[in-house]
Protein backbone atom coordinates (compact mmCIF):
# COMPACT_ATOMS: atom_id res chain seq x y z
CA UNK A 1 0.00 0.00 0.00
CA UNK A 2 2.46 2.60 1.32
CA UNK A 3 4.60 0.82 -2.21
CA UNK A 4 1.97 2.26 -4.20
CA UNK A 5 1.28 5.54 -2.57
CA UNK A 6 5.18 6.30 -3.40
CA UNK A 7 4.95 4.87 -6.81
CA UNK A 8 2.18 7.50 -7.87
CA UNK A 9 3.84 10.23 -6.33
CA UNK A 10 7.54 10.15 -8.17
CA UNK A 11 4.81 9.31 -11.22
CA UNK A 12 2.95 12.43 -11.15
CA UNK A 13 6.28 14.26 -10.21
CA UNK A 14 7.86 13.04 -13.49
CA UNK A 15 4.71 14.64 -15.29
CA UNK A 16 5.44 17.56 -13.28
CA UNK A 17 9.34 17.81 -14.50
CA UNK A 18 8.24 17.07 -18.16
CA UNK A 19 7.32 21.10 -18.11
CA UNK A 20 11.09 21.32 -17.00
CA UNK A 21 11.76 19.08 -19.88
CA UNK A 22 9.95 21.53 -22.19
CA UNK A 23 12.03 24.82 -21.39
CA UNK A 24 15.49 22.81 -21.85
CA UNK A 25 14.17 21.01 -25.01
CA UNK A 26 13.42 24.66 -26.48
CA UNK A 27 16.79 26.26 -24.95
CA UNK A 28 18.46 22.62 -26.05
CA UNK A 29 17.39 23.07 -30.01
CA UNK A 30 17.41 26.79 -29.95
CA UNK A 31 21.11 26.62 -29.25
CA UNK A 32 22.54 23.88 -31.47
CA UNK A 33 21.37 25.31 -34.69
CA UNK A 34 21.85 28.84 -32.94
CA UNK A 35 25.53 27.84 -33.01
CA UNK A 36 25.91 26.38 -36.25
CA UNK A 37 24.55 29.45 -37.26
CA UNK A 38 27.40 31.48 -35.55
CA UNK A 39 29.81 29.41 -36.52
CA UNK A 40 29.17 30.88 -40.51
CA UNK A 41 28.34 34.05 -39.60
CA UNK A 42 29.77 36.61 -37.26
CA UNK A 43 27.87 37.35 -34.20
CA UNK A 44 28.39 41.19 -34.83
CA UNK A 45 27.44 41.11 -38.51
CA UNK A 46 23.86 39.56 -37.17
CA UNK A 47 23.27 41.67 -34.24
CA UNK A 48 23.84 44.64 -35.67
CA UNK A 49 23.63 44.30 -39.61
CA UNK A 50 21.24 46.58 -41.27
CA UNK A 51 20.30 44.53 -44.25
CA UNK A 52 19.19 41.00 -44.14
CA UNK A 53 18.58 39.24 -47.28
CA UNK A 54 19.17 35.29 -46.31
CA UNK A 55 17.44 33.97 -49.56
CA UNK A 56 19.37 35.96 -52.13
CA UNK A 57 22.69 34.56 -54.07
CA UNK A 58 24.91 37.05 -52.12
CA UNK A 59 23.04 36.40 -48.74
CA UNK A 60 23.50 39.36 -45.86
CA UNK A 61 22.23 38.44 -42.49
CA UNK A 62 21.70 41.71 -40.71
CA UNK A 63 18.98 41.11 -38.27
CA UNK A 64 18.35 44.52 -37.31
CA UNK A 65 15.26 45.17 -40.30
CA UNK A 66 13.55 42.19 -38.76
CA UNK A 67 14.22 43.52 -35.15
CA UNK A 68 12.70 47.29 -35.91
CA UNK A 69 9.99 45.05 -38.31
CA UNK A 70 8.93 44.01 -34.55
CA UNK A 71 9.19 46.90 -32.53
CA UNK A 72 7.35 48.75 -35.24
CA UNK A 73 4.52 46.78 -35.21
CA UNK A 74 4.68 46.17 -31.41
CA UNK A 75 4.56 49.80 -30.22
CA UNK A 76 1.43 50.65 -32.69
CA UNK A 77 -0.04 47.74 -31.34
CA UNK A 78 0.49 48.91 -27.79
CA UNK A 79 -0.14 52.51 -28.54
CA UNK A 80 -3.98 50.64 -29.16
CA UNK A 81 -4.23 48.18 -26.17
CA UNK A 82 -2.33 50.28 -23.65
CA UNK A 83 -4.81 53.05 -22.98
CA UNK A 84 -7.74 51.43 -24.07
CA UNK A 85 -7.06 48.36 -22.15
CA UNK A 86 -6.48 50.32 -18.81
CA UNK A 87 -9.47 52.67 -20.12
CA UNK A 88 -11.61 49.21 -20.07
CA UNK A 89 -10.46 48.34 -16.63
CA UNK A 90 -10.75 51.32 -14.65
CA UNK A 91 -14.59 51.60 -16.13
CA UNK A 92 -15.07 47.53 -15.24
CA UNK A 93 -13.35 47.74 -12.06
CA UNK A 94 -14.61 51.07 -10.35
CA UNK A 95 -17.72 52.35 -12.69
CA UNK A 96 -19.82 49.20 -13.71
CA UNK A 97 -22.31 47.45 -12.01
CA UNK A 98 -21.99 43.63 -11.23
CA UNK A 99 -24.49 43.15 -13.91
CA UNK A 100 -22.61 44.94 -16.61
CA UNK A 101 -19.40 43.46 -15.76
CA UNK A 102 -20.87 39.69 -15.82
CA UNK A 103 -22.30 40.73 -19.63
CA UNK A 104 -18.74 42.18 -20.95
CA UNK A 105 -16.00 40.00 -19.23
CA UNK A 106 -17.38 37.07 -21.62
CA UNK A 107 -18.02 38.96 -24.60
CA UNK A 108 -14.15 40.08 -24.23
CA UNK A 109 -12.75 36.73 -23.31
CA UNK A 110 -14.35 35.60 -26.97
CA UNK A 111 -12.39 38.63 -28.21
CA UNK A 112 -9.04 37.18 -26.76
CA UNK A 113 -9.92 33.44 -28.23
CA UNK A 114 -10.59 33.98 -31.67
CA UNK A 115 -8.09 32.63 -33.83
CA UNK A 116 -5.20 34.69 -34.81
CA UNK A 117 -5.57 33.94 -38.47
CA UNK A 118 -8.75 35.26 -38.25
CA UNK A 119 -7.26 39.06 -37.56
CA UNK A 120 -4.93 38.79 -40.06
CA UNK A 121 -8.17 38.35 -42.39
CA UNK A 122 -9.46 40.98 -40.98
CA UNK A 123 -6.26 43.16 -40.67
CA UNK A 124 -5.80 42.21 -44.69
CA UNK A 125 -8.70 42.89 -45.84
CA UNK A 126 -10.83 45.25 -44.03
CA UNK A 127 -8.54 47.19 -42.03
CA UNK A 128 -5.90 47.99 -44.78
CA UNK A 129 -8.91 49.07 -47.68
CA UNK A 130 -10.48 51.35 -45.06
CA UNK A 131 -7.00 53.24 -44.21
CA UNK A 132 -5.97 53.40 -47.90
CA UNK A 133 -8.97 55.54 -48.20
CA UNK A 134 -7.94 57.67 -45.24
CA UNK A 135 -3.58 57.45 -46.36
CA UNK A 136 -3.60 57.63 -50.07
CA UNK A 137 -0.10 55.85 -51.28
CA UNK A 138 -0.80 53.29 -48.11
CA UNK A 139 0.71 50.02 -49.56
CA UNK A 140 -1.51 47.11 -49.21
CA UNK A 141 1.26 45.43 -47.18
CA UNK A 142 2.19 47.78 -44.05
CA UNK A 143 3.05 47.87 -40.55
CA UNK A 144 0.02 50.07 -39.53
CA UNK A 145 -3.10 47.67 -39.91
CA UNK A 146 -1.48 44.88 -38.58
CA UNK A 147 -0.57 47.01 -35.34
CA UNK A 148 -3.91 48.68 -35.00
CA UNK A 149 -5.67 45.19 -35.03
CA UNK A 150 -2.98 42.77 -33.04
CA UNK A 151 -3.68 45.91 -30.15
CA UNK A 152 -7.72 44.84 -30.44
CA UNK A 153 -6.62 40.99 -29.88
CA UNK A 154 -4.22 42.29 -27.03
CA UNK A 155 -6.11 44.41 -25.13
CA UNK A 156 -8.81 41.90 -23.58
CA UNK A 157 -5.70 40.68 -21.77
CA UNK A 158 -4.39 44.07 -20.62
CA UNK A 159 -7.48 44.89 -19.37
CA UNK A 160 -8.29 41.81 -17.82
CA UNK A 161 -4.88 41.41 -15.71
CA UNK A 162 -5.25 45.37 -15.12
CA UNK A 163 -8.85 44.71 -13.34
CA UNK A 164 -7.83 42.10 -11.60
CA UNK A 165 -4.77 43.89 -10.04
CA UNK A 166 -7.09 47.36 -9.78
CA UNK A 167 -9.92 44.94 -7.82
CA UNK A 168 -7.03 43.60 -5.38
CA UNK A 169 -6.54 47.31 -4.20
CA UNK A 170 -8.03 47.48 -0.55
CA UNK A 171 -11.78 49.47 -0.29
CA UNK A 172 -10.38 51.08 3.03
CA UNK A 173 -8.16 53.17 0.15
CA UNK A 174 -10.82 54.46 -2.25
CA UNK A 175 -13.20 55.57 1.00
CA UNK A 176 -10.40 57.54 2.50
CA UNK A 177 -10.08 59.21 -0.94
CA UNK A 178 -13.91 59.65 -1.60
CA UNK A 179 -14.09 60.92 2.15
CA UNK A 180 -11.30 63.95 1.32
CA UNK A 181 -13.82 64.75 -1.62
CA UNK A 182 -12.13 63.23 -4.43
CA UNK A 183 -14.46 62.18 -7.18
CA UNK A 184 -14.33 58.85 -9.04
CA UNK A 185 -12.16 59.55 -11.43
CA UNK A 186 -9.96 61.01 -8.99
CA UNK A 187 -9.77 58.27 -6.75
CA UNK A 188 -9.54 55.67 -10.21
CA UNK A 189 -6.51 57.86 -11.28
CA UNK A 190 -4.56 59.56 -8.02
CA UNK A 191 -5.15 56.04 -5.54
CA UNK A 192 -6.65 52.85 -7.76
CA UNK A 193 -3.57 52.75 -10.37
CA UNK A 194 -0.86 53.70 -8.47
CA UNK A 195 -1.67 51.31 -6.02
CA UNK A 196 -2.56 48.79 -8.29
CA UNK A 197 0.90 49.93 -10.67
CA UNK A 198 3.01 46.89 -10.06
CA UNK A 199 0.05 44.75 -11.39
CA UNK A 200 -0.93 46.62 -13.90
CA UNK A 201 3.05 46.75 -14.79
CA UNK A 202 2.81 43.48 -15.19
CA UNK A 203 0.08 43.11 -17.35
CA UNK A 204 1.81 45.79 -19.68
CA UNK A 205 5.10 43.95 -20.27
CA UNK A 206 3.11 40.64 -20.89
CA UNK A 207 1.22 42.54 -23.52
CA UNK A 208 4.33 43.83 -24.96
CA UNK A 209 5.77 40.31 -24.98
CA UNK A 210 2.46 38.74 -26.94
CA UNK A 211 2.72 41.40 -29.45
CA UNK A 212 6.40 41.01 -30.01
CA UNK A 213 5.83 36.41 -30.63
CA UNK A 214 2.21 37.24 -32.54
CA UNK A 215 2.89 35.78 -35.73
CA UNK A 216 0.11 35.14 -38.29
CA UNK A 217 -1.40 39.05 -38.34
CA UNK A 218 1.90 40.07 -39.53
CA UNK A 219 2.40 37.32 -41.61
CA UNK A 220 -0.76 37.90 -43.64
CA UNK A 221 -0.46 41.53 -43.17
CA UNK A 222 2.62 43.18 -43.20
CA UNK A 223 4.64 41.36 -46.04
CA UNK A 224 7.44 40.07 -46.79
CA UNK A 225 9.65 42.99 -47.21
CA UNK A 226 12.38 43.17 -44.12
CA UNK A 227 13.36 46.78 -44.13
CA UNK A 228 14.90 49.06 -41.77
CA UNK A 229 12.22 51.76 -41.66
CA UNK A 230 9.99 53.31 -38.93
CA UNK A 231 7.41 54.44 -41.88
CA UNK A 232 4.17 52.53 -40.90
CA UNK A 233 2.83 52.64 -44.46
CA UNK A 234 5.31 50.78 -46.36
CA UNK A 235 5.76 46.81 -46.19
CA UNK A 236 8.34 45.39 -43.69
CA UNK A 237 8.94 42.11 -42.29
CA UNK A 238 8.75 40.82 -38.31
CA UNK A 239 10.84 37.83 -37.12
CA UNK A 240 7.94 35.66 -36.61
CA UNK A 241 6.79 36.39 -40.30
CA UNK A 242 10.24 35.61 -41.31
CA UNK A 243 9.93 31.81 -39.63
CA UNK A 244 7.02 31.44 -41.21
CA UNK A 245 7.82 32.59 -44.76
CA UNK A 246 11.30 29.98 -44.56
CA UNK A 247 8.91 27.32 -43.30
CA UNK A 248 6.24 27.63 -46.34
CA UNK A 249 9.00 26.56 -48.64
CA UNK A 250 10.91 22.98 -48.29
CA UNK A 251 14.33 24.05 -46.60
CA UNK A 252 16.50 21.14 -46.57
CA UNK A 253 17.97 20.70 -43.24
CA UNK A 254 21.14 21.53 -42.14
CA UNK A 255 21.65 24.46 -44.85
CA UNK A 256 22.22 27.88 -43.15
CA UNK A 257 18.75 28.82 -44.77
CA UNK A 258 17.30 26.30 -42.59
CA UNK A 259 19.56 27.55 -39.49
CA UNK A 260 18.38 31.28 -39.64
CA UNK A 261 14.97 30.31 -38.39
CA UNK A 262 16.24 29.03 -35.12
CA UNK A 263 18.80 31.82 -34.97
CA UNK A 264 15.73 34.76 -35.37
CA UNK A 265 13.84 32.05 -32.90
CA UNK A 266 16.54 32.44 -30.41
CA UNK A 267 16.62 35.84 -30.42
CA UNK A 268 12.86 35.99 -29.79
CA UNK A 269 12.66 33.73 -26.79
CA UNK A 270 15.56 35.69 -25.13
CA UNK A 271 13.64 38.73 -25.57
CA UNK A 272 10.01 37.20 -24.59
CA UNK A 273 11.66 34.79 -21.74
CA UNK A 274 13.01 37.99 -20.47
CA UNK A 275 9.83 39.70 -20.44
CA UNK A 276 7.82 37.23 -18.66
CA UNK A 277 10.51 36.75 -15.77
CA UNK A 278 10.05 40.68 -15.35
CA UNK A 279 6.29 40.58 -15.53
CA UNK A 280 6.04 37.37 -13.21
CA UNK A 281 8.31 39.19 -10.29
CA UNK A 282 6.14 42.33 -10.57
CA UNK A 283 2.48 39.96 -10.41
CA UNK A 284 4.15 38.39 -7.56
CA UNK A 285 5.19 41.67 -5.68
CA UNK A 286 1.71 43.01 -5.73
CA UNK A 287 0.46 39.92 -4.48
CA UNK A 288 2.74 40.34 -1.46
CA UNK A 289 1.77 43.82 -1.46
CA UNK A 290 -1.93 43.48 0.03
CA UNK A 291 -2.03 39.52 0.97
CA UNK B 1 -20.12 76.54 0.66
CA UNK B 2 -18.02 79.41 -0.71
CA UNK B 3 -18.17 80.36 -4.69
CA UNK B 4 -14.90 79.22 -5.33
CA UNK B 5 -15.54 76.09 -3.62
CA UNK B 6 -18.43 75.22 -6.08
CA UNK B 7 -17.33 76.17 -8.57
CA UNK B 8 -14.24 73.68 -7.77
CA UNK B 9 -16.94 71.12 -7.22
CA UNK B 10 -18.60 71.50 -10.47
CA UNK B 11 -15.66 71.31 -12.28
CA UNK B 12 -14.16 67.75 -10.79
CA UNK B 13 -17.95 66.46 -10.97
CA UNK B 14 -18.26 67.48 -14.73
CA UNK B 15 -14.17 65.98 -15.46
CA UNK B 16 -15.19 63.04 -13.71
CA UNK B 17 -18.54 62.80 -16.24
CA UNK B 18 -16.51 62.96 -19.39
CA UNK B 19 -13.96 60.51 -18.17
CA UNK B 20 -16.49 58.23 -17.41
CA UNK B 21 -18.06 58.69 -21.06
CA UNK B 22 -14.61 58.43 -22.25
CA UNK B 23 -14.10 54.87 -20.50
CA UNK B 24 -17.31 53.88 -21.41
CA UNK B 25 -16.92 54.87 -25.15
CA UNK B 26 -13.79 52.95 -25.49
CA UNK B 27 -15.38 49.55 -24.19
CA UNK B 28 -17.92 50.15 -26.90
CA UNK B 29 -15.43 50.59 -29.62
CA UNK B 30 -13.85 47.62 -28.52
CA UNK B 31 -17.15 45.42 -28.34
CA UNK B 32 -17.92 47.07 -31.83
CA UNK B 33 -14.74 45.99 -33.32
CA UNK B 34 -15.53 42.94 -32.59
CA UNK B 35 -18.84 43.38 -33.99
CA UNK B 36 -17.59 44.70 -37.29
CA UNK B 37 -15.17 41.95 -37.41
CA UNK B 38 -17.78 38.70 -37.14
CA UNK B 39 -19.87 41.15 -39.56
CA UNK B 40 -17.10 41.23 -42.41
CA UNK B 41 -16.44 37.49 -42.21
CA UNK B 42 -20.34 36.92 -42.22
CA UNK B 43 -20.27 39.29 -45.26
CA UNK B 44 -17.80 37.35 -47.13
CA UNK B 45 -17.78 34.36 -46.58
CA UNK B 46 -21.74 33.84 -45.99
CA UNK B 47 -22.52 33.26 -49.74
CA UNK B 48 -19.44 30.42 -49.80
CA UNK B 49 -20.65 28.33 -46.87
CA UNK B 50 -22.50 25.54 -48.63
CA UNK B 51 -22.83 21.16 -47.64
CA UNK B 52 -20.65 20.44 -50.70
CA UNK B 53 -17.87 23.26 -49.58
CA UNK B 54 -17.89 21.69 -46.11
CA UNK B 55 -17.36 17.74 -47.74
CA UNK B 56 -15.27 18.63 -50.41
CA UNK B 57 -11.23 18.68 -51.05
CA UNK B 58 -8.69 21.14 -51.86
CA UNK B 59 -8.85 22.04 -55.23
CA UNK B 60 -6.98 25.14 -57.55
CA UNK B 61 -10.34 26.66 -58.44
CA UNK B 62 -11.51 28.58 -56.17
CA UNK B 63 -15.41 27.55 -56.79
CA UNK B 64 -15.32 23.94 -56.68
CA UNK B 65 -12.37 23.77 -53.36
CA UNK B 66 -13.48 22.77 -49.84
CA UNK B 67 -12.17 21.96 -46.30
CA UNK B 68 -13.07 18.48 -45.31
CA UNK B 69 -9.41 17.45 -45.32
CA UNK B 70 -8.53 20.44 -43.50
CA UNK B 71 -11.55 19.55 -40.80
CA UNK B 72 -10.44 15.75 -40.32
CA UNK B 73 -7.06 16.89 -40.27
CA UNK B 74 -8.05 19.60 -37.43
CA UNK B 75 -9.92 17.16 -35.47
CA UNK B 76 -7.23 14.62 -36.07
CA UNK B 77 -4.42 16.99 -34.58
CA UNK B 78 -6.21 17.72 -31.56
CA UNK B 79 -7.59 14.28 -30.65
CA UNK B 80 -3.75 13.42 -30.58
CA UNK B 81 -3.25 16.43 -29.15
CA UNK B 82 -5.50 15.81 -25.91
CA UNK B 83 -4.34 11.74 -25.62
CA UNK B 84 -0.92 13.39 -25.03
CA UNK B 85 -1.60 16.68 -23.15
CA UNK B 86 -4.55 15.25 -21.15
CA UNK B 87 -3.17 12.75 -18.43
CA UNK B 88 0.42 14.85 -18.16
CA UNK B 89 -1.43 18.28 -17.90
CA UNK B 90 -3.76 16.43 -14.96
CA UNK B 91 -1.37 14.44 -13.07
CA UNK B 92 1.63 17.35 -13.72
CA UNK B 93 -1.67 19.84 -11.76
CA UNK B 94 -2.29 16.92 -9.23
CA UNK B 95 1.68 17.17 -7.87
CA UNK B 96 2.05 20.60 -7.55
CA UNK B 97 -1.67 21.59 -5.71
CA UNK B 98 -1.72 17.92 -3.69
CA UNK B 99 1.77 16.94 -2.94
CA UNK B 100 4.39 19.80 -3.72
CA UNK B 101 3.29 22.22 -1.30
CA UNK B 102 5.93 25.12 -0.97
CA UNK B 103 8.97 23.17 -1.53
CA UNK B 104 11.52 24.68 -4.15
CA UNK B 105 11.58 22.19 -6.26
CA UNK B 106 7.79 22.99 -6.60
CA UNK B 107 7.70 26.22 -6.90
CA UNK B 108 10.56 26.52 -9.98
CA UNK B 109 8.41 24.27 -11.45
CA UNK B 110 5.00 26.38 -10.72
CA UNK B 111 7.64 29.41 -12.28
CA UNK B 112 8.84 27.52 -15.36
CA UNK B 113 5.11 26.76 -16.20
CA UNK B 114 3.65 30.48 -15.95
CA UNK B 115 6.93 31.60 -18.38
CA UNK B 116 6.28 28.56 -20.77
CA UNK B 117 2.58 29.87 -21.17
CA UNK B 118 3.81 32.96 -22.53
CA UNK B 119 6.26 31.53 -24.75
CA UNK B 120 5.21 32.82 -28.46
CA UNK B 121 3.72 29.93 -30.02
CA UNK B 122 6.03 30.08 -32.80
CA UNK B 123 8.61 29.11 -30.48
CA UNK B 124 6.85 25.60 -30.02
CA UNK B 125 6.80 24.87 -33.74
CA UNK B 126 10.87 25.34 -34.14
CA UNK B 127 10.67 23.07 -31.17
CA UNK B 128 8.50 20.71 -32.71
CA UNK B 129 10.46 20.39 -36.02
CA UNK B 130 14.14 20.17 -34.06
CA UNK B 131 12.61 17.65 -32.00
CA UNK B 132 9.88 15.73 -33.31
CA UNK B 133 9.97 16.14 -37.12
CA UNK B 134 13.65 15.77 -37.55
CA UNK B 135 15.49 14.43 -34.22
CA UNK B 136 13.03 11.77 -33.67
CA UNK B 137 11.64 11.21 -37.28
CA UNK B 138 8.40 11.52 -37.19
CA UNK B 139 8.52 13.63 -40.13
CA UNK B 140 5.63 16.01 -40.69
CA UNK B 141 3.08 13.87 -39.99
CA UNK B 142 -0.20 13.94 -37.58
CA UNK B 143 1.81 12.68 -34.48
CA UNK B 144 4.67 15.05 -34.84
CA UNK B 145 1.58 18.20 -35.55
CA UNK B 146 -0.36 16.73 -32.45
CA UNK B 147 2.60 16.50 -29.94
CA UNK B 148 4.06 19.91 -30.66
CA UNK B 149 0.81 21.32 -30.02
CA UNK B 150 0.52 18.81 -26.56
CA UNK B 151 3.56 20.60 -25.39
CA UNK B 152 1.71 23.78 -26.31
CA UNK B 153 -1.17 23.37 -24.64
CA UNK B 154 0.53 21.84 -21.49
CA UNK B 155 1.23 24.97 -19.49
CA UNK B 156 -2.58 25.86 -20.00
CA UNK B 157 -3.63 22.52 -18.91
CA UNK B 158 -1.80 22.14 -15.66
CA UNK B 159 -2.24 25.65 -14.75
CA UNK B 160 -6.55 25.43 -15.35
CA UNK B 161 -6.73 22.52 -13.60
CA UNK B 162 -4.81 23.60 -10.64
CA UNK B 163 -7.35 25.75 -10.34
CA UNK B 164 -10.05 23.62 -10.34
CA UNK B 165 -8.07 21.81 -7.88
CA UNK B 166 -7.80 24.45 -5.31
CA UNK B 167 -11.64 25.16 -5.33
CA UNK B 168 -12.34 21.67 -3.47
CA UNK B 169 -12.93 22.64 0.00
CA UNK B 170 -10.52 21.64 2.39
CA UNK B 171 -12.38 19.81 5.05
CA UNK B 172 -13.69 17.34 2.12
CA UNK B 173 -9.76 16.03 2.23
CA UNK B 174 -9.80 16.45 5.85
CA UNK B 175 -12.95 14.16 6.26
CA UNK B 176 -11.71 11.43 4.17
CA UNK B 177 -8.25 11.20 6.17
CA UNK B 178 -10.08 11.44 9.04
CA UNK B 179 -12.06 7.63 7.49
CA UNK B 180 -8.38 6.66 7.49
CA UNK B 181 -7.62 6.88 3.46
CA UNK B 182 -4.34 7.85 2.12
CA UNK B 183 -3.81 10.14 0.09
CA UNK B 184 -3.79 8.69 -3.29
CA UNK B 185 -7.03 7.56 -1.89
CA UNK B 186 -8.32 10.98 -1.07
CA UNK B 187 -7.05 12.21 -4.42
CA UNK B 188 -8.98 9.66 -6.57
CA UNK B 189 -11.80 8.56 -4.41
CA UNK B 190 -12.70 12.21 -2.99
CA UNK B 191 -11.36 15.60 -4.78
CA UNK B 192 -10.84 14.40 -8.34
CA UNK B 193 -14.74 13.61 -8.77
CA UNK B 194 -15.53 17.49 -7.34
CA UNK B 195 -13.11 19.00 -9.30
CA UNK B 196 -13.70 17.03 -12.38
CA UNK B 197 -16.41 19.86 -13.87
CA UNK B 198 -13.80 22.48 -13.55
CA UNK B 199 -10.84 20.21 -14.94
CA UNK B 200 -13.16 19.51 -18.21
CA UNK B 201 -14.04 23.12 -18.31
CA UNK B 202 -10.08 24.13 -18.09
CA UNK B 203 -9.35 21.30 -21.00
CA UNK B 204 -12.02 22.08 -23.98
CA UNK B 205 -11.00 25.70 -23.62
CA UNK B 206 -6.91 24.44 -24.00
CA UNK B 207 -7.63 22.33 -26.95
CA UNK B 208 -9.83 25.15 -28.41
CA UNK B 209 -7.15 27.26 -28.38
CA UNK B 210 -4.69 24.05 -29.74
CA UNK B 211 -7.64 24.25 -32.70
CA UNK B 212 -7.27 27.29 -33.37
CA UNK B 213 -3.21 27.59 -33.37
CA UNK B 214 -1.10 28.25 -36.91
CA UNK B 215 2.00 29.18 -36.85
CA UNK B 216 3.32 26.03 -34.90
CA UNK B 217 2.30 23.84 -37.72
CA UNK B 218 3.33 25.83 -40.34
CA UNK B 219 6.81 26.25 -38.70
CA UNK B 220 6.75 22.00 -38.29
CA UNK B 221 6.38 21.90 -42.02
CA UNK B 222 2.44 21.06 -42.46
CA UNK B 223 2.05 24.33 -45.24
CA UNK B 224 2.53 21.82 -48.45
CA UNK B 225 -0.54 21.40 -50.22
CA UNK B 226 -2.55 18.46 -48.74
CA UNK B 227 -5.69 17.39 -50.61
CA UNK B 228 -6.73 14.12 -48.35
CA UNK B 229 -7.88 13.62 -45.44
CA UNK B 230 -5.48 11.88 -43.20
CA UNK B 231 -6.21 8.12 -42.27
CA UNK B 232 -2.93 7.60 -39.61
CA UNK B 233 -1.35 9.23 -37.09
CA UNK B 234 1.62 9.16 -39.75
CA UNK B 235 -0.06 11.00 -42.68
CA UNK B 236 0.45 14.58 -44.19
CA UNK B 237 -1.77 16.46 -43.05
CA UNK B 238 -3.30 20.15 -43.27
CA UNK B 239 -5.74 21.99 -40.68
CA UNK B 240 -8.64 24.78 -40.62
CA UNK B 241 -6.32 27.51 -39.70
CA UNK B 242 -3.37 26.78 -42.58
CA UNK B 243 -6.06 26.16 -45.19
CA UNK B 244 -7.95 29.76 -44.06
CA UNK B 245 -3.83 31.08 -44.62
CA UNK B 246 -3.16 29.34 -47.61
CA UNK B 247 -6.20 30.85 -49.27
CA UNK B 248 -5.79 34.85 -47.74
CA UNK B 249 -2.58 34.62 -48.98
CA UNK B 250 -3.74 34.21 -52.46
CA UNK B 251 -4.04 37.14 -54.65
CA UNK B 252 -7.90 36.21 -56.35
CA UNK B 253 -10.66 37.70 -54.35
CA UNK B 254 -12.75 34.41 -54.78
CA UNK B 255 -10.25 32.20 -52.35
CA UNK B 256 -9.90 34.96 -49.99
CA UNK B 257 -14.52 34.41 -50.01
CA UNK B 258 -13.21 30.81 -49.25
CA UNK B 259 -11.60 31.71 -46.27
CA UNK B 260 -14.24 33.64 -44.75
CA UNK B 261 -16.25 30.67 -44.84
CA UNK B 262 -13.45 28.46 -43.54
CA UNK B 263 -13.20 30.94 -40.26
CA UNK B 264 -17.10 30.60 -39.95
CA UNK B 265 -16.67 27.13 -39.63
CA UNK B 266 -13.42 27.57 -36.98
CA UNK B 267 -15.05 29.98 -35.22
CA UNK B 268 -18.60 28.41 -35.03
CA UNK B 269 -16.85 24.90 -33.78
CA UNK B 270 -14.48 27.10 -30.96
CA UNK B 271 -17.24 29.03 -29.88
CA UNK B 272 -19.35 26.20 -29.34
CA UNK B 273 -16.85 24.40 -27.93
CA UNK B 274 -16.51 27.85 -25.37
CA UNK B 275 -20.55 27.73 -25.12
CA UNK B 276 -20.04 23.99 -23.55
CA UNK B 277 -17.31 25.16 -21.12
CA UNK B 278 -19.03 27.92 -19.81
CA UNK B 279 -22.26 25.76 -19.62
CA UNK B 280 -20.04 23.39 -17.59
CA UNK B 281 -18.67 25.91 -15.40
CA UNK B 282 -22.19 27.72 -14.74
CA UNK B 283 -23.45 24.44 -13.74
CA UNK B 284 -20.40 24.08 -11.50
CA UNK B 285 -20.83 27.09 -9.42
CA UNK B 286 -24.51 26.66 -8.99
CA UNK B 287 -24.13 23.09 -7.57
CA UNK B 288 -22.58 24.95 -4.61
CA UNK B 289 -19.52 23.65 -4.20
CA UNK B 290 -17.31 26.64 -3.43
Amino acid sequence: MRKAEFLIEWGLFGCALLSIATTIGIIVVLTIETAAFLEEVPVADFVFGTEWTPLFAMPRFGVLPLVTGTLLVSVIAMLVALPMGLLSAIYLSEYADERLRRTVKPILEILAGVPTVVYGYFALLFVTPLLQRVIPGMSGANALSPGIVMGLMILPLVSSLSEDAMRGVPRGLREGSYALGATKMQTSLRVVVPAAFSGITAAFILAVSRAIGETMIVAIAAGQQPRLTLDPTVPIETMTAYIVQVSQGDTPQGTLEYRTIFAVGMLLFIGTFGLNLVSAWLRERYREEYA
Amino acid sequence: MSAAVASGMARRRGADTAFQALALLVLVVTLGALATLIWDIVADGGGTLSWSFLTSFSSRRASQAGIWHALTGSIFVVLVTAVLAVPVGVAAAIYLEEYGGRSLTARIIELNITNLAAVPSIIYGLLGLGLFVRTMGMGRSVLAGGATLALLALPVVILSTREALRAVPKSLREGSYALGATKWQTIWHQVLPVAAPGILTGLILALSRAIGETAPLITIGAFAFVTFAPDSIWSPFTVLPIQIFNWVSRPQVEFHANAAAAILVLVTLLLSLNAAAIWLRDRYQKGGIS
